[in-house]
C-alpha cells in the first residue's frame, strides 16, 4: 500500500510497522498516526481539506486487507468468467479499490451509496458477503439478488447500498432522491451517488445536481474518473475533463483516487460539507486495469505501457499478505458453486408486491386464472 | 361451449403452484379441458375455486352499487373530477406522512389542472415539491425517495412529458423490485393528463398506454368518473407497486356526487357501467362517454349492450370481462389508445386466449387512428372513435 510505504519511509514510527502482519499484535495499533497525502487536493469553490490524514495502524491494516480482498475477488471473477461460470455483462473494479475502501472508512452504513454497474466491490465494502457476490455473479439462488440481478444489480438494503444500476447516469437522479429521503427524515445522513467519467456527460446528472443544490440535499456526487468511458478516452468525450468543476455553482474537490487515505479524508470532508451546505462533487482520479467489461480486452484504446505504468507508480495496493485473502475468496467461490440455480417459480416472484390490502386478484398475471365450463 | 378452458393469464405462463418441482420450466401453457362451472381462483397457496355463475368475489365492493345508493339517498357530496383526485390525495397525505408530491408547478401554482391546489400551503414545500422542468431526473429522484421508504406521487404536467422520463419509469421504477430480488419496493404513483381533446396538438394529446403497458412491474389504471378517480388515486398511493394513473384532459370538470365515507377501490377491477345481454363493450377513460352515448342509440334500436369500463389497464380484470363474454358472446373494444400495439390489441389477444370458445363472432376493436394528433378540430375529432362508429360496429357484430 502506497500510504504504508510512505509511512514506513518517512515517519519516525516506521520501525514499528515492519512487518505488517505484526501490526495487529502491536500495542500501538490504535495510536493515531498522521500521514500526509502525496498529491494535494484541488478545490473548486471550496477550501480543500488538509493533506494530513489521521489513521491508526489497525485501520491501515484493515484497508490493506479490504483492498486485497476486493482485488482478489475481481481477479477470481475474471477467471470464473473465462471458465463460463459467469456470463453476461461483468465489469471489474480492480485498480479502483481505494475509492470503495476509503469512502467506507469515512461514513456509516446509515449513509447511502448508489453506483452504476461496476458494483461488486462497493457491495463488498458495504458489508456484503463474498459468497453472495459470487453466487449472484453465477446466477445462483444464494446470490444477493437471488440470481435475478446479475453483475450489474447488487444491492444491500440493510446497510444502505442502493445498487447496482445498468443504465449509465440514471442512478444519479436516484441518488439525489435518496438524499431527498434523508433530508425528509432529518436523520443527518448523506448519499454518495457514484458515476464514471463517461456518465459525467449525461444530461440527467446536471438536472439532478440542479435540484440537489436547489434544495440543499445531502448528496455527494462521486465521479470515479478512470479516464475511459468504455473505450473512449475522457478528452474525446468531454470538452472539460475537469469533472470536479463541472457542477459550476456546485463546489467540487479533486482527489487522488489511488490513495485510500486521500479518499478517506475527502469523503469525511464531503459528508460534513454536504450536511451543512448541500451537494458537492468529488472527482476521484483512478484507473481500472481491466477493460470496460469482459468483452473488452482493454488494450485497443490505451497502451500496455500505460497500464503497467499505473500499476508500478500508482497502484493502491502492493502485494503482500495475500495468501489468506486468496483462501477466503476460493472458499467463497466453492460455497457459491454449491448454491443451486434459482427455482423456476422464481421467474414470476418479485415482479409485483402482493398483499397491500386493495387487490382483488394479484397484479402478477400468472395469478389471474380461471376455469370455465 | 360446453368445453372448458383453463386460463393462466394472458402471459400464458405455465408455472403453476404445483409445478415447482419440475427441473425445467415449460414455457407453453397447455389448455386443460374439463367440465365444470365458471370459476376463478386466487392462487396464492390456497386455491379457492369459485364455481357456478352468480358467484361474486368477496373482496371488492361493487362500485356501481355504491354509486347508485349515493345518488339515490342524496348523501355524499358533489364535486368535479379534479377535486375528487385532490380529495383522495389530501386524505392520503393526512393519513400517511410519507406521501409527497413531485412535479412541475404542483406547489405554489397549484398544479396545471389544480389537482394539488393549496396542498403546498397545507403540507409545506418539502411534501409538495415544485420541481424544475426536468422530468427524467425528478422522476428518478422520486424513485430514489421511494427506495428510502417515502411514497412519492409524480405528476406529469402532461403525460407526453413523461416520455422524457421513460428510462426511469421503465428501468428503475418497473424493474428495481425484481432486480434487487425483492429487497426494494417502489411505491410510487405516476399520474397526469393525457388523451385527445382541446386541440392541444400532437405532443400534448398523447395516448401512451401502449408505450407503458409492456413495462414489467408497473400497474396501470385509468379513471373516468369522480368516484373512481378518488378511489383509484387512494388505492394507487397505498399500493406497494408503482402505479401509473391515467387521467383525461377532457374529464377533469366532470361532476358527480360521491360518498362522504372513505372508500378505496381495487386497482385490478373493472366497473360494470351498464349490464346488458347482446354485446360486451369494453372501454375506459373518456371513451366510456362515447360508448354511453352510442348505447342510448343502440337501446332505441332494440339492442341491449353491456358496457364495462375496464379501469385496470394492467393487468386486465379477466374475471369481470370473462363473465361478460360468457353471457353475450360478442365483444367490442372501444379505446382511445393507438391502434398498433395498444390496450385494445392486448385485450383482444387476452380474450382470444382465454375465452375463445365463448365467442360467436370475432372481437372488434375500435381504436384511435395511428396518427400524430392533429391540431384542427375536425381532424382531431376524426382521430378518436365517435359514437356513430360504435353504433355501426355493434350492428355489424350482432348481425
Amino acid at each position: 500500500m502506497m500510504a504504508l510505504n510512505r509511512l514506513v519511509s518517512s515517519s519516525a514510527g516506521g520501525a514499528l510497522l515492519r512487518p505488517l502482519s505484526a501490526l495487529s499484535l502491536c500495542t500501538a495499533a490504535d495510536t493515531p498516526i498522521t500521514v500526509e497525502t502525496s498529491i494535494p487536493f484541488v478545490g473548486h469553490k471550496c477550501d480543500p481539506p488538509s493533506r494530513s490524514v489521521t489513521t491508526t495502524a489497525t485501520e491501515l491494516l484493515s484497508f490493506f486487507r479490504d483492498m486485497a480482498l476486493m482485488r482478489r475477488m475481481e481477479i477470481a471473477s475474471d477467471s470464473l468468467y473465462k471458465s463460463k461460470l459467469i456470463r453476461g455483462f461483468c465489469h471489474l473494479y480492480d485498480g479502483q479499490e481505494a475509492v470503495a475502501v476509503g469512502m467506507e472508512s469515512a461514513i456509516t452504513k446509515k449513509d447511502c451509496i448508489i453506483t452504476a454497474y461496476r458494483d461488486h466491490c462497493i457491495f463488498l465494502g458495504r458489508g456484503g458477503a463474498l459468497v453472495e457476490a459470487f453466487a449472484e455473479l453465477m446466477g445462483r439462488r444464494a446470490g444477493c439478488s437471488k440470481g435475478k440481478g446479475g453483475s450489474m444489480h447488487f444491492y444491500k438494503k440493510d446497510s444502505g447500498f442502493y445498487g447496482g444500476h445498468g443504465i449509465v447516469g440514471a442512478q444519479v437522479p436516484l441518488g439525489c432522491g435518496l438524499a431527498f429521503g434523508q433530508k425528509y427524515a432529518k436523520d443527518g445522513t448523506v448519499t454518495f451517488a457514484m458515476y464514471g467519467d463517461g456518465a459525467a456527460n449525461q444530461g440527467q446528472l446536471f438536472e439532478a445536481l440542479n435540484m440537489a443544490a436547489l434544495w440543499d440535499l445531502p448528496a455527494i456526487l462521486v465521479c470515479e474518473n478512470n479516464h475511459y468511458g468504455m473505450g473512449t478516452a475522457e478528452w474525446r468525450a468531454a470538452k472539460s475533463p475537469a469533472y470536479y468543476k463541472r457542477g459550476d455553482y456546485v463546489p467540487g474537490l479533486k482527489v487522488d483516487g489511488m490513495d485510500v487515505l486521500a479518499v478517506k479524508q475527502a469523503c469525511k470532508f464531503a459528508k460534513e460539507y454536504a450536511l451543512q451546505n448541500g451537494p458537492l462533487i468529488l472527482e476521484m482520479d483512478t484507473y481500472r486495469y481491466h477493460g470496460h467489461s469482459m468483452s473488452d480486452p482493454g488494450s485497443t484504446y490505451r497502451t500496455r505501457d500505460e497500464i503497467s505504468g499505473v500499476r508500478q507508480e500508482r497502484d493502491p495496493i502492493e502485494r503482500d499478505i495475500e495468501k489468506e485473502v486468496r483462501k477466503e475468496v476460493d472458499e467463497a467461490i466453492a460455497q457459491a458453486k454449491e448454491s443451486p440455480m434459482p427455482d423456476p417459480s422464481e421467474l414470476f416472484k418479485d415482479v409485483y408486491v402482493k398483499g397491500y390490502g386493495v387487490e382483488s386478484f394479484g397484479a402478477d398475471r400468472k395469478e389471474v386464472r380461471g376455469v370455465l365450463p | 361451449m360446453a368445453s372448458s378452458l383453463q386460463i393462466i393469464g394472458a402471459a400464458c405462463a405455465a408455472f403453476s403452484c404445483s409445478s415447482t418441482k419440475h427441473g425445467t420450466p415449460s414455457l407453453v401453457s397447455v389448455p386443460e379441458r374439463r367440465h365444470g362451472g365458471v370459476g376463478f381462483s386466487r392462487s396464492n397457496g390456497a386455491v379457492s375455486a369459485i364455481a357456478g355463475s352468480g358467484v361474486r368475489r368477496g373482496v371488492v365492493a361493487n362500485a356501481t352499487k355504491v354509486d347508485a345508493s349515493a345518488t339515490a339517498t342524496k348523501t355524499g357530496h358533489e364535486l368535479l373530477l379534479f377535486e375528487a383526485l385532490r380529495e383522495g390525495l389530501e386524505e392520503e397525505m393526512d393519513r400517511d406522512p410519507r406521501v409527497c408530491v413531485f412535479g412541475e408547478d404542483v406547489g405554489h401554482y397549484g398544479g396545471s389542472y389544480k389537482v394539488t391546489k393549496d396542498l403546498a400551503q397545507k403540507y409545506g414545500d418539502l411534501r409538495v415539491l415544485d420541481t424544475p422542468i426536468a422530468e427524467n431526473s425528478f422522476t428518478g429522484m422520486a424513485i430514489g425517495a421511494a427506495m428510502t421508504g417515502l411514497r412519492p406521487i409524480v405528476e406529469g404536467m402532461n403525460m407526453g412529458f413523461l416520455l422524457l422520463a421513460f428510462n426511469q419509469i421503465s428501468n428503475n421504477c418497473g424493474m428495481l423490485h425484481y432486480t434487487s430480488g425483492g429487497q426494494f419496493t417502489i411505491p410510487t404513483v405516476i399520474r397526469g393528463p393525457g388523451g385527445v381533446g382541446r386541440q392541444l396538438g400532437a405532443e400534448h394529446s398523447q395516448r401512451l398506454e401502449s408505450y407503458f403497458q409492456s413495462i414489467p412491474g408497473i400497474q396501470m389504471v385509468a379513471c373516468s368518473t369522480p368516484y373512481n378517480a378518488k378511489g383509484l388515486m387512494k388505492a394507487a398511493i397505498r399500493s406497494e407497486n408503482p402505479v401509473i394513473l391515467f387521467e383525461h384532459v377532457l374529464l377533469y370538470n366532470l361532476k358527480e356526487r360521491i360518498p362522504d365515507e372513505e372508500y378505496v377501490l381495487s386497482l385490478e377491477e373493472a366497473e360494470m357501467v351498464r349490464p346488458g345481454e347482446h354485446v360486451t363493450i369494453l372501454t375506459y377513460s373518456r371513451m366510456r362517454y362515447h360508448v354511453m352515448q352510442a348505447a342510448k342509440t343502440l337501446v332505441n334500436k332494440g339492442y341491449d349492450p353491456e358496457v364495462i369500463d375496464i379501469r385496470s389497464l394492467k393487468p386486465f380484470d379477466l374475471y369481470t370481462i370473462g363473465n361478460s363474454v360468457k353471457k353475450t358472446h360478442r365483444v367490442l373494444i372501444v379505446e382511445e389508445c393507438m391502434r398498433t400495439g395498444g390496450i385494445g390489441a392486448s385485450l383482444t389477444a387476452s380474450i382470444n386466449e382465454s375465452f375463445h370458445d365463448y365467442l360467436d363472432a370475432p372481437i372488434m376493436c375500435l381504436s384511435s387512428q395511428d396518427v400524430p394528433t392533429p391540431y384542427a378540430g375536425t381532424l382531431e375529432e376524426w382521430t378518436v372513435v365517435q359514437p356513430a362508429q360504435i353504433v355501426t360496429a355493434v350492428e355489424q357484430l350482432c348481425k
